[in-house]
């Protein structure tokens, strides 16, 4: 339970640096979203009248607590630049929660094939230290590690899409119109992100496997009549799982944040496109509440490790 | 019974300017069937069916009176019309409105309502909700002017019988007409927070997804007989040009406009390619204020320095037009046609020579900020920069973010040189008036007293056939002054579906899809 509490003030703390970190940094950052919005052949009234109406005539200090204030009873705020209607500016939280399922759905799908896949192909590919299973699975993950995976998107676009048809390259279908197409869409793009982080979590696992062999309890094991297959899963693959469990973690919340480049290959209107073209058109009050959701998420799910993780190893939380 | 279109074409062509004077102008004629003007296939144009256009920019705001970009404006063109607007040949045609007068004086315009036209929530258009139009966009009504030219506007008032409207205005303007294309919506519509977009175009609003597309369908009271052909349009917005690629070679998108020379060259297998002119002056804006700009010697050796037509070749495939002056070819009378006096080739041995004459004998540097989202600025910087080097001038290019070019390079007028470009619209004093000494918009710091004397004297004239030979004189001016280098009017190249017909190109930025249908 302290434990709990602990981390829960370490996430309001983060999240409250975060959001006066990200505010002073559009403080700084050249361009202004009044003249942004308005472009080149603004007029003195009008760009007067729009930054009376966002309330950019008003101190720094003001805004961020009218803002904050704003956060705290729910209302996250308007957009700058994206209109919901005739009149009415599109609200923070509908435009982000309207975004959310697409990278939500990514993130999942390309966590379940990186799981389904890279464990197994770990395993395997321990038991396997020499010959040509070896050296081949060698040289592939080098390269799926190496390779950006904006590239990988690019290529997985091109023969699936282009050369095989798998998929229709931008035939993106919402989620509120076709939920089936929309998975099936999302897969090619999961497969990009998953591609490189499977060659990772596979190699990861096989060596932390390889090491575990090594162990004392390993020889003892084996003394006391267990056979390979039981030594390996029930007594290295259990011990080798720990390191990869955060090595999942790290991936996971790196996925949620940062399908920013998938996004854009696929042309998947998630909230990593919103974030990339909100900073270029300066519209705070949605870059601020992804900054804060990008943090919120990342300080969880590293708070699920840790849970997951004691739970895995009951020494952790002896220490 | 079939319904002849009857229709009153303004006499306000810009071609055919300079046979009516500036007194009473309505000239009285058939509108040509609106099928017939589709190029001739062997198929008659075909109803039903969806297509999909590929935008790069999402829209910046769905109430035409405050949209201001114009990737905004091409699409709201389908929903909304003025009481006039234009054509494909950059002519004005009567919209909301049959026709108009203008008084002798200048100072009163009378519009007569077309009967009939109805809004897209099925009521008619009355002279109330067009006086509220005119009142919300000229400032009227809360004053603030959301389209600043018609600041000028003083008054609007509606005829007993409710069949005109009556527009006085403060200062006569021959030019102001073409801003009547401003938006005609629903009396009080502007004010109401839950409003849809509601017009009177070809095609209604159905949806908006930011950063995905908008929706439209077809207007089925649309006022002009027989289109649109098509049920429905999106207009699905790509930012990235590379997906759009893909997606044009998956067969997914039927229009897509602004291709660079390159893009059109590798999607040429996939669809069809067409360029057209564009009504964007693209230049290499010198700013005058600083050094080594503040001489024009320095200028003249630039505009030497510089070659056009290599630019022309390089980024836009020789499809561009190449041009000295602010004016675009298209505005026909008004364009003075000044390249002879840099050339419109590369002539780096007279730049030197100039450079040499006053004084400059180690060459000069500068540094040349460009929109870095603007991949036909970008590589027109790499060619400038190659010409410069060739006359002894070390450019530099430097990317700059949009939103910081328009505040550091735009409005703060921070800067040495920088290649942008000014989207005109159909009027000869929009691209001319920027450059007056204490315009807010000339962000070159061109200060000449000749010049300014020359803009007093073409607007002090009430007539559009009166300004013609000031502003042929005004182009004149500044090219002697070398006060920017101008380069070309770029070429829009558009890919259509293969099966797409009936697009036509417009002098403005705008697509028209009521007219497009596919086989």
């Amino acid at each position: 339970m302290k434990f709990v509490i602990r981390r829960l003030i370490t996430l309001i703390v983060t999240l409250l640096l975060v959001s006066v970190m990200a505010f002073v940094a559009f403080q700084i950052i050249p361009g202004d979203v009044v003249r942004g919005l308005l472009g080149t052949e603004a007029t003195p009234e009008r760009e007067a009248a729009l930054r009376a109406e966002l309330m950019l005539d008003e101190p720094p200090v003001t805004r961020y607590f009218h803002w904050m204030g704003g956060v705290l009873t729910g209302n996250l705020g308007t957009s700058y630049r994206y209109a919901k209607n005739m009149n009415e500016m599109m609200p923070v939280a509908e435009l982000i929660g309207d975004k959310l399922p697409v990278t939500l759905t990514l993130a999942l799908l390309s966590v379940i094939l990186i799981i389904l896949v890279s464990i197994p192909l770990g395993v395997l590919w321990a038991r396997t230290t020499s010959g040509f299973f070896d050296g081949f699975l060698n040289v592939i993950t080098q390269i799926s590690m190496a390779v950006p995976s904006f590239f990988i998107g690019v290529m997985v676009t091109y023969v699936c899409g282009i050369l095989v048809h798998l998929f229709v390259p931008g035939g993106y279908v919402s989620y509120r119109e076709d939920p089936a197409g929309f998975v099936g869409y999302l897969i090619f793009p999961a497969i990009s992100i998953a591609i490189p982080k499977i060659a990772m979590t596979a190699r990861f696992l096989r060596n932390s496997m390889l090491t575990e062999f090594k162990a004392d309890y390993v020889r003892t094991a084996y003394s006391k009549g267990a056979t390979k297959l039981r030594v390996m899963y029930h007594h290295v693959l259990k011990n080798a799982m720990i390191p990869v469990i955060t090595f999942l973690g790290m991936i996971v919340a790196e996925i949620v944040a940062g399908s920013i480049v998938i996004e854009q290959v696929f042309s998947l209107p998630g909230v990593g496109r919103l974030l990339i073209s909100s900073i270029s058109t300066r519209d705070f009050p949605v870059v601020e509440i992804l900054i804060m959701y990008i943090t919120g998420v990342v300080i969880i799910v590293y708070f699920v490790i840790d849970v997951l993780y004691r739970i895995a190893d009951p020494r952790i939380s002896e220490k | 019974m079939k319904k002849k279109l009857l229709s009153l074409i303004l006499a306000v062509s810009m071609t055919a300017l300079c046979g009516c004077a500036g007194g009473t102008s309505v000239q009285s004629g058939d509108k040509p069937e609106v099928g017939s003007d589709v190029p001739v296939d062997e198929n008659a144009p075909v109803y039903g069916g969806n297509i999909v256009v590929g935008v790069q920019q999402d829209i910046d705001s769905l109430d035409p009176h405050k949209a201001t970009a114009a990737g905004t404006k091409e699409i709201l063109f389908n929903i909304f019309e003025g009481l006039v607007k234009p054509d494909e040949d950059g002519n004005l045609i009567g919209a909301v409105a049959s026709g108009y007068t203008l008084s002798e004086d200048g100072y009163t315009y009378t519009f007569f309502l077309r009967e009939g036209v109805k809004f897209h929530n099925g009521e008619t258009v009355t002279a109330e909700d067009v006086k509220y139009s005119l009142e919300r966009a000229s400032g009227l009504l809360d004053g603030t002017p959301l389209i600043s030219v018609l600041s000028i506007v003083t008054d609007v008032t509606v005829s007993d019988d409710g069949k005109e409207v009556t527009v006085t205005v403060s200062d006569p303007n021959p030019e102001l007409i073409y801003n009547f294309t401003a938006a005609i919506i629903p009396a009080g519509s502007g004010e109401d927070s839950e409003s849809e977009p509601i017009g009177t175009g070809p095609f209604k609003f159905v949806s908006y997804k930011p950063q995905e597309s908008i929706v439209v369908e077809k207007n089925q009271d649309y006022w002009v007989e027989g289109v649109p052909y098509v049920d429905g349009a999106t207009f699905k917005i790509i930012a990235d040009p590379d997906t759009a690629l893909l997606e044009m070679k998956g067969g997914n998108i039927d229009i897509y406009a602004y291709l660079t020379d390159s893009q059109a060259t590798e999607i040429s297998d996939y669809m069809n390619v067409e360029h057209a002119a564009s009504n964007v002056v693209q230049a290499l804006f010198l700013n005058n204020a600083v050094a080594p700009f503040d001489d024009v010697n320095v200028r003249r050796a630039v505009c030497y320095a510089l070659g056009g037509d290599e630019v022309n070749e390089f980024v836009a495939g020789g499809n561009g037009t190449v041009v000295a002056s602010a004016m675009l070819p298209a505005l026909g009378d008004y364009y003075n046609d000044v390249t002879s006096i840099y050339g419109t080739s590369a002539d780096p041995g007279k730049a030197k020579e100039v450079l040499a004459e006053a004084g400059y004998t180690d060459g000069i540097s500068f540094r040349i900020d460009v929109p870095s989202n603007y991949e036909f600025h970008m590589q027109t910087a790499e060619v400038i920069a190659e010409q410069m080097k060739a006359a002894g001038i070390d450019a530099t290019i430097n990317p700059v973010e949009w939103n910081t070019w328009l505040s550091d390079i735009y409005t703060d007028r921070n800067y040495q040189a920088t290649i942008s470009g000014i989207t005109s619209d159909l009027t000869p004093g929009y691209l001319m008036d920027r450059f007056e000494s204490t315009s807010s918009k000339n962000f070159i710091n061109y200060a000449s007293g000749v010049f300014d004397a020359e803009l007093a004297a073409k607007n002090a004239r009430k007539t559009l056939e009166g300004r013609v030979a000031h502003y042929k004189k005004l182009q004149e001016i500044m090219a002697d002054d070398a006060a920017t280098a101008f380069i070309q009017i770029g070429p829009v190249t558009t890919a259509f579906s293969k099966n797409l017909h009936g697009y036509k190109f417009y002098p403005v930025y705008v697509q028209d899809l009521s007219t497009v249908y596919k086989s």
